[in-house]
């Protein structure tokens, strides 16, 4: 079975035409991969799908615009992958 | 529809919250200057246009699921296809559903029919964005009502 990063790394790669080889853990999607706004949309879309979950896209907008999180935490590969698994954690958790 | 104002749906037919789906009607107007352009002598409706038709369809539906809080904005459009031509004074009746509802973003799929019959269709995503300032919505609140948007249903908005 796939790891989250491979999943999402495969989905970038599909998504915006970028080398799979070009997309490590640390890569940071926008800062390193060029990925806009967008595209994320699409990449967002593909993620939701795959994972069965929901990206909280504009909570994440709105933290960083706060100032209350970096665009680190989100949106380098290692991270987004560490949100996506507490995202699937969280679905699978008992109300 | 009212061309020179870029209002392409003439009224909602039905708007289902429960099943995601929406379809409203449109009439092409017999006469407008789009068409001593496109084309001099061959009027048709620009596929362009016609895939407005579907984001404004499209857009009611999301602003209806989100109850007024969101404002769609039309972001992309993929797997359009442009089947058969459109002329003046045709009847459109345009659905759309919901695919996606992602987080800030939504995704439709969306077609128009002619008597029964398959103009057009298109893979629509939107950004969906809090309305600007106060003005715009209550403008898009005017353009429900012209169109039989259901406000009343509206009412946690």
């Amino acid at each position: 079975m796939a790891s989250t990063f491979d999943t999402v790394a495969n989905i970038i790669s599909e998504t915006c035409d970028i080398e799979r080889e070009k997309i490590t853990p640390d890569s940071h999607a926008i800062d390193d991969l060029g990925i806009d706004s967008l595209d994320f949309l699409d990449i967002a879309f593909a993620i939701d799908k795959a994972f069965g979950i929901k990206l909280p896209l504009e909570q994440w907008t709105q933290e960083v615009n706060d100032g209350k999180a970096t665009t680190e935490q989100y949106f380098v590969l290692k991270n987004l992958s560490a949100r996506i698994d507490e995202l699937i954690a969280a679905k699978g958790a008992p109300a | 529809m009212r061309l020179e104002y870029f209002l392409l749906i003439d009224r909602i037919v039905d708007l289902n919250l429960d099943d995601q789906t929406i379809r409203t009607e449109a009439t092409v107007p017999t006469a407008s200057t789009i068409f001593e352009g496109h084309f001099p002598g061959y009027p048709l409706m620009p596929g362009v246009l016609l895939i407005e038709t579907m984001a404004q369809t499209s857009g009611w539906l999301l602003i209806a699921l989100r109850k007024f809080t969101r404002m769609p904005f039309f972001a992309a459009v993929k797997e359009a296809k442009l089947r058969t031509f459109v002329t003046p004074g045709q009847v459109l009746a345009v659905t759309a559903k919901l695919v996606h509802d992602g987080s800030g973003f939504a995704r439709t799929e969306a077609e128009i029919r002619h008597d029964g019959k398959l103009v057009c269709d298109a893979e629509l995503t939107f950004r969906l964005i809090a309305f600007p300032n106060p003005e715009f919505r209550v403008s898009m609140e005017k353009v429900a009502a012209q169109i039989a948007f259901p406000l009343e249903a509206m009412a946690d908005g």
